[in-house]
Formats: C-alpha cells, sequence, structure tokens
C-alpha cells in the first residue's frame, strides 16, 4: 500500500496552487504581509504556522466526536493558543533576534484564519491523518506565498537574501550597484507588501483563467 | 489630557491597524463588498476592541507582567506569567464576542441577521488580539489610555473597511483587467490607501523637522523608518523586559 494515495496526494498539492489559501481562500492575509520585508522572518513564520496547522489539525480532529458544536470556537482557540506558546518560547529561547523581529505576530498566528478556517472547514469533519496532510498541504501553500513576496521584498528592497549581499555592496559600489541600480527603500514599507501579493493574484488568475472573479 | 488627544489620533491614522499593521485583514477583504456590512462589522471591531483592550490590560497589570503579582504578597512578586498571555487574551476576547453576539441577537435582529457568520469572526479577528498585544508591547500606561487605544484603533479599522468597502461598490463599473477583478485588485488599492495613510506619519513631528534640502516624499519615508524603528525598539524594550 502507497503511503500517500493519490486523494492524499490531492491534499497536499492543491493549496499549493488553485487553492492557495492566501490568494484563493484569503485566509491568513495579515501575517502574510507583516512580516515578509525580510526572507528569514518570512521562513521562519511559515515553518511555525507548519507546526500549529499540522499539528492543531490533528488534535482536532481526534477531539472532533466529543467537542460540543456550541463552544467549538473557544476549544479550537485554547488549541491553537497552546500551540502557539510552544512556538514563542521556542523562538525566544533558540532565536531570539528573529523573535524579536517577529514581535506580536507570533502570537498573531493563534488568529490566522487558515488555521481556524482549517478547523472548521476540514478538522471537524475528517480523520486524524487526513487532517495532517491538509494542514501541511495549507501551511505549505500558505509559506510559498510568504517566500515569494519575502523574496521579492528582500532582493529590491535592500538588495540581500537571507542576509547576504546577492547584488553587491551598496556602499562600496561592487556588483550590480557598479552600474547605478539603487535598492528600492519602498518595497520595505508595508504598502509594497499589498502591492506584491496583488501582483502575484494577477498573474496567478491570468494563467489560470479559471480563478477569475466576476467582480 | 495631550497625551490622550496624541494617542488617539496617532492609534486612527498612523498606526492605523489596516494600513500599517496589516491586522484583521481576512474580514477587512471578505466583508467589504457593501457599504451596510462593511458599518455593521466595523462598528462591532470598535465595540469589541473598547471592551477587550481594557479587561486585557488590568489582565496584563495585574496578573500577567513581571512582578505583577506582588499584590498577593512579597513572595508572589517574582512570578513572570506574561507566556500565559495569548491564551488569557484569547479567551476573553472569545467570552466578549459571545456576549456581544447574544446582546446583538437579542436587541437588534435585523444586524444580527445581516452580520451573520461573521460576529463568531470577530473572535479571530487578528485586529482584536492585535489591539491587546499591541497595548502590552507599546507598554501602556494607564486604563484610560487603553480604553483610548481600543476605541482609536477601532476607529481606524472603521474607517478602512467603510473606505474600501465604497470604492469597491464604485469599481465595479470600472474594466478592471480580468485577472485583477475582486481581490488582486483589492490588494493594490488598499496598498495604494496604505501609501496616502503613510502621508499621516508627518502629524507627530509636525513635518517641521525632517530635513529642509529633502524632497517631499523622502521626508515622508524618513518618518516612517523613525516610526518603525520607534516601533521596533518599544518592542525591544519588551522583550527584554520579558527576558529579564
Amino acid at each position: 500500500m502507497a503511503l500517500l494515495s493519490k486523494k492524499d496526494t490531492g491534499l497536499i498539492l492543491d493549496p499549493l496552487a488553485d487553492n492557495n489559501p492566501i490568494t484563493i481562500q484569503v485566509l491568513g492575509i495579515c501575517s502574510a504581509l507583516a512580516i515578509t520585508a525580510e526572507l528569514k522572518a518570512s521562513i521562519v513564520m511559515a515553518i511555525s504556522v507548519l507546526f500549529v496547522l499540522g499539528l492543531g489539525n490533528v488534535v482536532i480532529s481526534l477531539m472532533r466526536n466529543i467537542i460540543p458544536s456550541k463552544i467549538r470556537i473557544i476549544v479550537q482557540l485554547v488549541v491553537v493558543a497552546a500551540l502557539v506558546i510552544i512556538v514563542d518560547q521556542v523562538l525566544k529561547a533558540f532565536a531570539y533576534e528573529l523573535s524579536k523581529t517577529l514581535s506580536v505576530f507570533v502570537g498573531l498566528i493563534i488568529t490566522n484564519c487558515i488555521i481556524m478556517g482549517r478547523f472548521e472547514a476540514f478538522a471537524l469533519g475528517n480523520g486524524p491523518w487526513k487532517s495532517f496532510l491538509d494542514g501541511i498541504g495549507n501551511a505549505a501553500g500558505y509559506g510559498l506565498i510568504l517566500v515569494i513576496v519575502g523574496f521579492f521584498r528582500e532582493l529590491l528592497g535592500s538588495g540581500t537574501l537571507l542576509g547576504f549581499k546577492v547584488l553587491g555592496d551598496p556602499i562600496a559600489k561592487t556588483g550590480i550597484y557598479a552600474i547605478g541600480y539603487e535598492n528600492n527603500g519602498f518595497m520595505l514599507l508595508s504598502p509594497m507588501a499589498l502591492i506584491v501579493v496583488g501582483l502575484i493574484i494577477w498573474v496567478q488568475r491570468s494563467r489560470n483563467k479559471a480563478l477569475i472573479e466576476e467582480n | 489630557m495631550l497625551e490622550h488627544v496624541e494617542l488617539f489620533f496617532k492609534s486612527i491614522f498612523i498606526d492605523n491597524m489596516v494600513f500599517a499593521t496589516f491586522l484583521g485583514m481576512c474580514s477587512y477583504l471578505a466583508v467589504s463588498k457593501k457599504v451596510t456590512t462593511a458599518v455593521g462589522l466595523g462598528a462591532a471591531v470598535i465595540f469589541v476592541l473598547a471592551v477587550t483592550v481594557p479587561m486585557n490590560w488590568l489582565l496584563d497589570q495585574y496578573l500577567l507582567r513581571d512582578g505583577a503579582l506582588a499584590w498577593l504578597g512579597p513572595e508572589y512578586a517574582d512570578y513572570n506569567l506574561s507566556f500565559l498571555s495569548f491564551i488569557l487574551f484569547i479567551a476573553t476576547i472569545a467570552t466578549m464576542v459571545q456576549l456581544v453576539e447574544i446582546v446583538v441577537e437579542k436587541f437588534s435582529p435585523a444586524l444580527y441577521n445581516s452580520l451573520g457568520i461573521f460576529l463568531p469572526l470577530i473572535a479571530v479577528n487578528c485586529a482584536i488580539l492585535g489591539g491587546s498585544l499591541f497595548m502590552q508591547s507599546r507598554d501602556i500606561q494607564t486604563l484610560g489610555l487603553a480604553f483610548n487605544y481600543g476605541v482609536a484603533s477601532g476607529i481606524g479599522w472603521f474607517l478602512a473597511i467603510l473606505a474600501i468597502a465604497a470604492i469597491r461598490e464604485k469599481i465595479r463599473y470600472s474594466n478592471v483587467p480580468a485577472p485583477l477583478r475582486g481581490l488582486g485588485i483589492t490588494f493594490i488599492i488598499t496598498g495604494l490607501m496604505a501609501i496616502g495613510f503613510m502621508s499621516f506619519g508627518g502629524m507627530l513631528t509636525g513635518g517641521d523637522e525632517a530635513p529642509k534640502e529633502a524632497t517631499e516624499t523622502t521626508a515622508q519615508k524618513v518618518e516612517e523608518i523613525k516610526i518603525e524603528k520607534e516601533a521596533k525598539e518599544n518592542t525591544v524594550s519588551y522583550n527584554n523586559a520579558i527576558n529579564k
């Protein structure tokens, strides 16, 4: 028996493109925009969400038959909050500088709509293994957008990637700066995050006409 | 008094929740197709923020922050429970939202029906939790200021969703490139609005302290960077406080 059936592969691969949580389902935008000025922060955020969503989906799916539906939101919030506290404490212990960059946005994973959305839409109605795959898939789709946005914002905004000067030294005027290139500091400011995501949506929908909205 | 006025306008315009920190974007994008629903949700957000931020301020002050338990007795003065703040804040918020839901259902069934699923969604609106977390990280000093901060950030969010809803109602009649319709153009409009709101950054200094030789746009940029630096420093001091 194969580890992943065809349907299971779909659970992981669909959210990467045609059912992407950010560009199609419109979930989890806040953190996607706020911390993407650096690629490193984007990657850490993506991994944190992967952890919280993958594990949270399993926990909720295991408990789905004993949660009374009236208080399910509070139960879900408690599960997420517990997982996020773990992530926050781990970050503070092992990546203190980074946890300062992320500031309140680690805490805001709790209210990341992707997580509640997947709990509501998937984990409450499916078994643990499927829920786990669904969580991983959606978190990966989210992470993909984060990494793309982070890549462009850091590359064009400060000329670095993960802190390495890939375009040359802006002060010593080496590399591409020698021919008069300047960093576009505007990419680091908040409005550009919105516009970059808007452009990603544009590209995605021109490639797949089925996703185009009415108005 | 002056600090109240300053915080009020700063929270509405300069640190606008949607345009400066991207909080509550999901509901901002999802519920902004019609002005009427946008107004309903915006009002609910103002109310919930006005209640939860002061409540969480009290929790933070007397339960969570470093040494907050000193009022129990000297042997408790060393406790620092701030790692619990996420779970306590969200519990307060979920309870308050449930309460608002009950009240709205009783007194205004029409509003309740039009808000529908979005009322429970306020519980997971990042703007609400974000308000409390920023209140904590920016170290707001008094209960009055916390209330002020909650109301003002709510008004900022309200303004943002009202504006985008009005624009989206009109843009239906424009010829937007097909792949950009709907979500894409909303993102880009929000980005442009955010650029507009960045110019409010000059309110902090009156715009006079910026270097004279710089052009206007770069002066604004400098302001923004200053503000961001300030915010970063705030979080640094907060994190230092945690790790003491």
